[in-house]
């Protein structure tokens, strides 16, 4: 077992990367073989992330020095600095590393009930390329890395955007989002250079320790590499005002795809929150940087609910409803910011941060549920314009259901998920100014009438002629909306379980963050 | 299952016993209406005289769902519209600029201290 979790750090990446390759040989062998070998994968990374996860909460951080003689030790003998890439998974690593892979498995087993014949191999393929670069994100300690998991997260998505298409609509937001991806992808990579210009490393611990040395004469390169880092990254988490290849992204992809995109963009969001509190808390005003989140978290919440307010596209409005989620997650994480430049972290920080990182898995599993039952729709109507919908509740009963558990989650009612992490956030922002506590709570209650709106239109009313022959989603989609309404029924029912449980680690991940420079400066765990 | 806020604390369990309760109160009121159905033409939606018009019809489609308010904030929703062209160059021009904002925000100050 202890091997296991030594090497489970590479494994979560290698297992999914392997099946990737192997997925277009075994294709054109046997069709159930392939998706066996895509299920047995995604299954075997998701118990070693948990194996993973379960290690860390226990005992605290694990690097895994890539190519070194002993996997655990960072430095090899003689050297000051680490010079190999080391993945480095701490309690905020592998709570992303989690929303990641169960998100993955859910859209996996939504993606088999329709995605099958031949194109089905490259799509499945692309789809594990996309879980690598999500966990390869989360997992690893290097910047360089870090870009290059970007890289592959974004190719791989951009082409799954427009799987289905040859012309049109999907193609285009395919486009728009390779451009946005690259542009940001760039700037990351400029403001590495800039970095490994000044520091002559790309270990993240490494570079916050020299950060840390430069405290109040903070290198010129080093505060433009953190402009370039927050703007990218922001932008490819989709704040507002960048968000607008969200809604086009998330509006044309494949249902499953459109899930597994929320946890894409959490993962930008994770090396956002790297950036910030890991490399950078200890030199820069705190008070500003977090003032930006919360400006950019408002600024996303007010856009993404009034936006989606006036869509008349199913898909596009859970996408501009997402950019709310989105700023919940910024306003919570920017009043935890907020505090640090007192050097002591107050309560209401800390239950912001709570608050933040749990609304992280608490969005992708709300806006998921809503994309799968969006897509399942598309798939029996063929169509997703609100004002050509109408009935559905008559032939799609069980969808129905899941569709109100996730509107009831994404408005923060009592007693779902949704309501437990927005309750978090709304007490605490309260402290910095009750103004922006208000604003949050009249959103969600827009929220609700935006999601109320989907609701009207597409399942309520009487049966309409051109549905009559409609039938129920196929047997795997509604499993695959089952396990996420389970488990956001889960969290809703026990939020102190999943805070003290996968929450805190996170948040502690983040506040002491001393822990992740020393397990590299120090030489190992 | 009490998960403590800065505020206070929030109990499922506490939320769902209250709305039992709640529910089996207003169970119990409706008990208390009439239980007689009533058939015929009491039963027809009334439209000023207007007949019924056929079930596809009678559904309110998602375009027309707000439109009072979306009417009343036509000013805000107009540029709106107007930032939201659906052209990439803009996209790219709005992270320029906000990159170009956190430029100053961030670094000026740093600079001139």
């Amino acid at each position: 077992m202890n091997e296991i979790i030594t090497h489970a750090p590479i494994l979560i990446i290698a297992i999914p990367l392997f099946a990737a390759f192997l997925t277009p040989l075994i294709d054109r062998v046997s069709k159930k073989g392939r998706d066996a070998v895509v299920f047995i994968s995604v299954v075997l990374t998701l118990i070693l992330v948990f194996i993973l996860a379960n290690d860390v909460f226990e005992t605290g951080l694990r690097i895994y020095n890539m190519g070194g003689d002993y996997v655990n030790f960072a430095l090899p003998s003689g050297y000051h600095v680490p010079i190999r890439i080391i993945l480095e998974v701490d309690g905020m690593s592998v709570f992303m590393g989690i929303i990641s892979i169960l998100i993955s498995l859910v859209g996996l087993i939504y993606s088999f009930s329709h995605i099958k014949g031949d194109g089905a191999g490259k799509y499945y393929t692309l789809f594990l390329l996309m879980l690598v670069g999500m966990l390869g994100m989360e997992m690893t300690g290097d910047l360089f890395n870090l870009f290059v998991f970007l890289e592959i997260l974004s190719i791989s998505s951009a082409a799954l955007i427009a799987f289905y298409a040859r012309k049109g609509k999907p193609l285009e937001a395919s486009i728009k989002y390779i451009v946005i991806s690259s542009l940001a992808a760039l700037f990351v990579l400029f403001a590495i250079g800039l970095l490994y210009g000044e520091y002559n490393l790309l270990n993240m611990g490494a570079i916050a320790n020299e950060i840390r040395g430069d405290a109040g004469a903070l290198p010129f390169v080093t505060m433009v590499a953190f402009v370039l880092f927050l703007a990218s990254f922001a932008l490819k988490a989709g704040a507002a005002p960048m968000h607008m290849w969200l809604p086009d992204a998330y509006g044309e992809a494949p249902g499953a795809i459109s899930m597994v995109l929320v946890a894409a963009t959490q993962a930008s969001l994770y090396a956002l929150l790297r950036v910030c509190f890991t490399i950078y808390s200890a030199t820069l005003d705190t008070a500003v940087i977090g003032g930006i989140l919360i400006i950019l978290g408002l600024a996303s919440i007010f856009i993404g609910v009034t936006m989606a307010l006036i869509q008349i596209d199913m898909k596009r409005l859970i996408g501009y409803a997402a950019v709310a989620e989105i700023g919940y997650i910024l306003l919570a994480v920017g009043v935890g910011f907020f505090e640090l430049a007192k050097g002591e972290i107050s309560e209401y920080s800390m239950k912001a941060l709570q608050g933040g990182i749990f609304h992280i898995f608490n969005d992708v599993l709300d806006i998921g549920l809503l994309f799968l039952v969006a897509g399942a729709v598309i798939y029996v109507t063929k169509e997703s314009n609100l004002n050509k919908l109408g009935g559905l509740a008559h032939s799609m009963k069980y969808s129905t259901i899941f569709f109100i558990i996730g509107l009831f989650a994404v408005s923060g009612l009592p007693p779902l998920n949704g309501f437990a992490s927005k309750i978090l956030i709304y007490e605490s922002v309260y402290k910095v100014s009750p103004l922006i506590s208000i604003i949050a709570i009249l959103a969600s209650i827009l929220m609700l009438a935006i999601f109320v709106k989907i609701f009207h239109s597409v399942f309520m009313g009487p049966k309409l002629p051109e549905y009559a022959d409609c039938k129920e989603a196929p047997k795997l989609m509604l499993c695959s909306m089952a396990i996420l309404a389970a488990i956001m029924i889960f969290f809703g029912l026990f939020p102190d379980f999943v805070i003290t449980n996968i929450v805190d680690p996170a948040v502690n991940a983040l506040v002491k963050n001393l822990s992740y420079i020393d397990a590299i400066i120090r030489g190992g765990v | 299952m009490t998960l403590d806020t800065y505020g206070g604390y929030w109990s499922p369990i506490v939320w769902i016993i209250a709305f039992v309760v709640a529910f089996l109160i207003v169970y119990i009121l409706r008990g208390f209406g009439e239980r007689k159905y009533k058939g015929g033409e009491q039963t027809k939606p009334f439209i000023s005289g207007t007949e019924e018009p056929s079930k596809g019809e009678v559904h309110v489609r998602g375009g027309n769902v707000y439109w009072g308010f979306t009417e009343a904030l036509k000013g805000y929703y107009n540029l709106m519209k107007k930032m939201h062209t659906g052209i990439i160059n803009d996209y790219v021009l709005w992270f320029i600029g906000i990159a170009a904002i956190l430029f100053v925000v961030i670094i000026l100050p740093e600079v001139i201290k």
